[in-house]
């Protein structure tokens, strides 16, 4: 497509110099809102981030994020090990097993999209009445995590799906013809070759995770010690299961609540958008991998 | 014996797409179940009421529905012209080299979690309009202003690929037909792409009413009815989160059934975004 990017082309047509000047207006104010709001964060972090803030321990001198970090990745870690295996369970049942039309198929499907768009505070409101209050679990990493897998559970599935769905028929018609069975088709040729899109789906629920706190304050309520194994009864093994911990994001919501370490918030902002941004990079690499395998 | 974990397998996956089911099940059953008796509980006429003061057992939670309303129609209001634009802009303006930073900018922008967002509000946009107009800063203009950045990507991230899906020949056309590009992008592409335009609108409403952490920051939060652009007001996604920590009783129960009614406009706004989708297919 050949234009003339002289403006002289305008002439006689205000509409159109209207409309011109409009859209780049817009993506003008979008591309200038994501610079400032990035190098907003950036400027005004960096200098209050030193290495005190990530001492072991969190005192209220010192408001270290360390715990927070670590609690994060247990987090993260605790939720996947939910989310990843149900989600990619039921993706494989969607491509693989269902038949086109399939009730079951038409349902998760439905059930699917509604979980996608249900703001994370009523998951949390969820959380908290259902794992925390009728369960009694209190304040607690597993009340969170159980509730963060319910809340990544759509975006795995829709991924897998996808990744499962884009691998080539042919895949299965060799591995069939050469006498190998569903289960062995499903798990020796078509899961890995869907490896990078599952890993990017996976990935992006990282980042969803890392970045959530409104469905956390509830559940993992904003508990500042570190984890630990010890309880009043001794030694056990599933006692940080049941500790109020507060994740990178609800750490700095305190902060911020709080009002009193400002300068630490800020630091606390470089950190977990240096996190999140480093998490969707990745994610949208391998995703770029897989359609790039696919031309191949 | 390899039969039988075939079988076996199959079930494992089905139970696993059964689980998802359930879990949709367990969340509408438990909130509903447990809102909507506290609804009749408080009365109607009081829970729907205006005034919301749980020490003297008042739970009107119709100024947070009418604050969540204007929040949401102010982000709509800033972030569908500009997003729906620059979606045009990076469908048919945008040169390939340009494409390659702004593209992921927008991506990028998604990606950014609510907190951030919250926090570039409070410290930048809070007191941008404090200094602007004398009063807090806090309030619906504040509140639309970030919610309307917030939803941009929302809304690009589907007009986008709903104008690239738009047909070749149709701009060709046009373009044939002695109209400019601006002209032939405008009145031929767009409304072509109008249902998609549509859902990516309807998804940014779903984004801006459900949205907590941001607006909680900037919103001022006061339980009276939401007044004038620059009065602070309250949602009904803040209500929730500004009083569970500390409720007990009815005044729990109440913030549920706050949770519920946010759960219906969800509800609402998803079948009105597969009702748009449906469109979409069959044209």
């Amino acid at each position: 497509m050949k234009r003339t990017s002289s403006l002289r082309r305008f002439r006689g047509h205000p509409a159109a110099l209207m409309q011109y000047l409009l859209v780049h207006l817009a993506a003008l104010l979008t591309g200038g809102t994501v610079l400032v709001l990035i190098g907003y964060i950036l400027i005004t972090g960096i200098p209050h981030l030193s290495l005190d803030l990530f001492a072991w321990n969190f005192t209220t001198e010192n408001q270290s994020m360390m715990p927070a970090i670590i609690n994060t990745l247990c987090m993260t870690v605790l939720t996947l090990l939910m989310a990843v295996p149900v989600g990619v369970g039921a993706a494989i049942y969607l491509a693989e097993y269902a038949k086109r039309g399939n009730v079951l198929v038409k349902m998760v499907r439905i059930t699917a999209e509604t979980l996608a768009g249900i703001p994370s505070i009523v998951y949390g409101l969820f959380g908290f009445m259902f794992f925390n209050v009728a369960l009694g679990w209190g304040y607690s990493m597993l009340s969170g995590a159980v509730t963060l897998a319910i809340m990544v559970l759509p975006l795995v599935m829709r991924t897998t799906e996808e990744a499962l769905n884009s691998v080539s028929d042919t895949f299965r018609e060799g591995s069939f013809g050469l006498g190998a069975g569903k289960l062995r088709t499903v798990f020796r040729i078509v899961l890995p070759a869907a490896v990078p899109g599952i890993l990017s789906g996976i990935i992006l629920s990282i980042g969803r995770i890392v970045g959530e706190s409104a469905a956390l304050i509830f559940t993992a309520g904003s508990g500042r010690e570190s984890l630990s194994f010890m309880t009043q009864d001794g030694f056990s093994l599933f006692a940080p299961l049941f500790q109020s911990t507060r994740t990178l994001s609800v750490h700095m919501y305190n902060l911020m609540n709080e009002g009193l370490h400002m300068d630490e918030a800020r630091a606390t902002a470089v950190v977990l958008l240096v996190l999140v941004l480093g998490i969707n990079a990745l994610s949208s690499y391998l995703g770029k991998k897989l359609t790039k395998g696919k031309e191949l | 014996m390899a039969k039988f974990r075939e079988t076996a397998m199959r079930y494992v996956f089905l139970l696993s797409a059964v689980l998802c089911i359930a879990c949709v099940g367990v969340i509408c059953v438990y909130l509903l179940g447990s809102g909507i008796p506290t609804m009749f509980e408080i009365g109607l006429d009081n829970f729907f009421g205006t005034t919301w003061k749980p020490g003297s057992g008042s739970y009107g939670i119709f100024p947070f529905i009418v604050g969540s309303i204007y929040v949401t129609a102010g982000a709509i209001l800033i972030g569908v012209p500009i997003g729906v634009l620059c979606a045009v802009y990076l469908a048919w303006f945008c040169p390939q080299k340009l494409y390659k930073v702004l593209n992921p900018a927008v991506r990028l922008m998604a990606g950014i979690p609510s907190i951030i967002y919250g926090f570039f509000g409070l410290t930048v946009l809070v007191p941008m309009i404090q200094s602007m107009t004398g009063t807090s800063g806090k309030g619906l203009l504040t509140a639309s202003l970030l919610l309307g950045i917030m939803i941009l990507p929302t809304i690009i991230g589907t007009a986008e690929p709903a104008l690239r899906a738009v047909p070749r020949p149709y701009y060709d056309g046009a373009l044939a037909l002695g109209a400019t590009h601006e002209r032939s992008v405008f009145s031929v592409v767009v409304p072509a792409a109008s249902s998609g335009l549509m859902s990516g609108v309807i998804l940014g409403i779903g984004r801006a009413i459900g949205e907590t952490m941001a607006v909680i920051m900037i919103a001022g939060n006061q339980t009276r009815m939401p007044g004038g652009l620059f009065d602070g007001l309250r949602t009904m996604t803040s209500n929730i989160v500004m009083e569970m920590g500390y409720s007990t009783g009815l005044h729990r129960q109440a913030l549920v059934a706050t949770g519920v009614v946010l759960f219906v406009f969800i509800l609402l706004i998803n079948l009105l975004f597969s009702l748009a989708k449906k469109k979409e297919g069959t044209e």
